[in-house]
């Protein structure tokens, strides 16, 4: 059986946050990544949101793949198509190997972001991207636990928001590894990803 | 013969009064297309201004409200503002993309497509400040298209 985190050990892990290191210790590892190396990390352990299919997904759900996990809205013109058009471009270079990469899109904008917008936007990358959401109070908290940095900014007409526009990668085994940096080229994600794959 | 000078030389002054006029060159303009109700898209370009102005207002009837904006990214946060002008040193290359500044067309009349033709009316100004409006007819690039004419221009091009 492969490792599976149910939400109540999600819930014990949260509290159990930074009291316990676990799985690879940071020295010894082959790998040399583009990105932040995050393995160890004490955050961004798991979430429970609801997805465009009206279910609730933890990361656990998506076990045995690479998770690629962004933060963002839809409303974004920039760095959000950026950085999901360069993790389909990612896959596409995976090959084969891509059908084993998960990329998650979870929206910081929920009040706008609704799921039939969310579901339409993240397949225009890729058929297998998903979009989460939570309430207000969910996404809040899934920002903290992720470190993750959001704030809405009014402007003339609307609000924007400002957002974390780092993108986390999961190991097979829902380990946070890394931290992918929005100046990275597709090649460079894909160098990242595969050597997690 | 004189006469056909005279003409000559006339189309040619016409001709010259016309560039003169175009203070500023605009290449490349794009949108990004949209999905069904999503309401904000960004619009992108070069400019080129022949001598110094900037960008100062920006209108389409594609959208109720339409903003320029610039982009930062400060300690991996993604910051976005609304800015008044985008100043345009004569001669300088100034390009509206992705990572940078962009026009924001906010609560649009409708999804925009791929291929559809987003028209852009820009106002700059002079140091001297006199106005100048320019139209453009924006063509939609997919929104799952690359920033750089390349890959996004692959599904553009007609076969």
């Amino acid at each position: 059986m492969t490792r599976s985190m149910s939400r109540r050990n999600f819930l014990s892990a949260l509290f159990a946050a930074g009291l316990s290191l676990h799985g690879c210790s940071r020295s010894g590892r082959p790998e040399r990544f583009h990105g932040k190396d995050l393995t160890g990390a004490d955050f961004g352990r798991d979430f429970l949101l609801t997805g465009t299919d009206g279910k609730p997904y933890s990361l656990s759900d998506f076990g045995g793949n690479v998770v690629m996990l962004f933060f963002g809205f839809t409303q974004c013109p920039d760095v959000c198509p950026t950085a999901l058009l360069r993790a389909a471009q990612a896959k596409e270079l995976l090959g084969k190997d891509g059908e084993r990469l998960q990329v998650l899109f979870i929206t910081i904008d929920p009040e706008r972001d609704t799921p039939g917008v969310l579901d339409a936007y993240t397949h225009a990358f890729d058929p297998s991207f998903r979009g989460l959401y939570g309430d207000l109070e969910q996404t809040a908290r899934t920002a903290e636990h992720f470190r993750v940095f959001y704030q809405k900014v009014p402007t003339g007409s609307s609000y924007t928001m400002d957002h974390s526009a780092i993108a986390y990668v999961y190991d097979r085994r829902g380990e946070l590894r890394l931290g992918l940096h929005y100046s990275q080229t597709a090649q460079e994600c894909a160098d990242d990803i595969r050597q997690l794959l | 013969m004189l006469k056909t000078s005279i003409l000559t030389a006339a189309a040619y002054a016409l001709c010259a009064a016309a560039t003169a006029q175009a203070q500023v060159e605009i290449d490349e303009p794009w949108v990004r297309a949209t999905v069904a109700q999503q309401t904000a898209t960004g619009a992108f370009m070069r400019l080129t201004s022949r001598s110094d102005s900037a960008l100062v207002q920006a209108e389409s009837p594609a959208a109720r409200h339409v903003e320029i904006h610039e982009m930062a990214m400060e300690n991996d946060v993604m910051k976005m503002r609304q800015i008044d002008r985008i100043s345009l040193p004569a001669g300088k290359v100034v390009e509206l993309k992705p990572g940078s500044y962009h026009i924001m067309l906010i609560e649009l009349s409708k999804q925009i497509k791929e291929g559809d033709h987003i028209p852009l009316t820009l106002t700059f100004q002079g140091a001297d400040g006199k106005r100048e409006t320019m139209r453009v007819d924006a063509p939609a690039r997919p929104l799952a298209g690359d920033s750089k004419a390349g890959r996004g221009a692959r599904h553009g091009h007609a076969h």
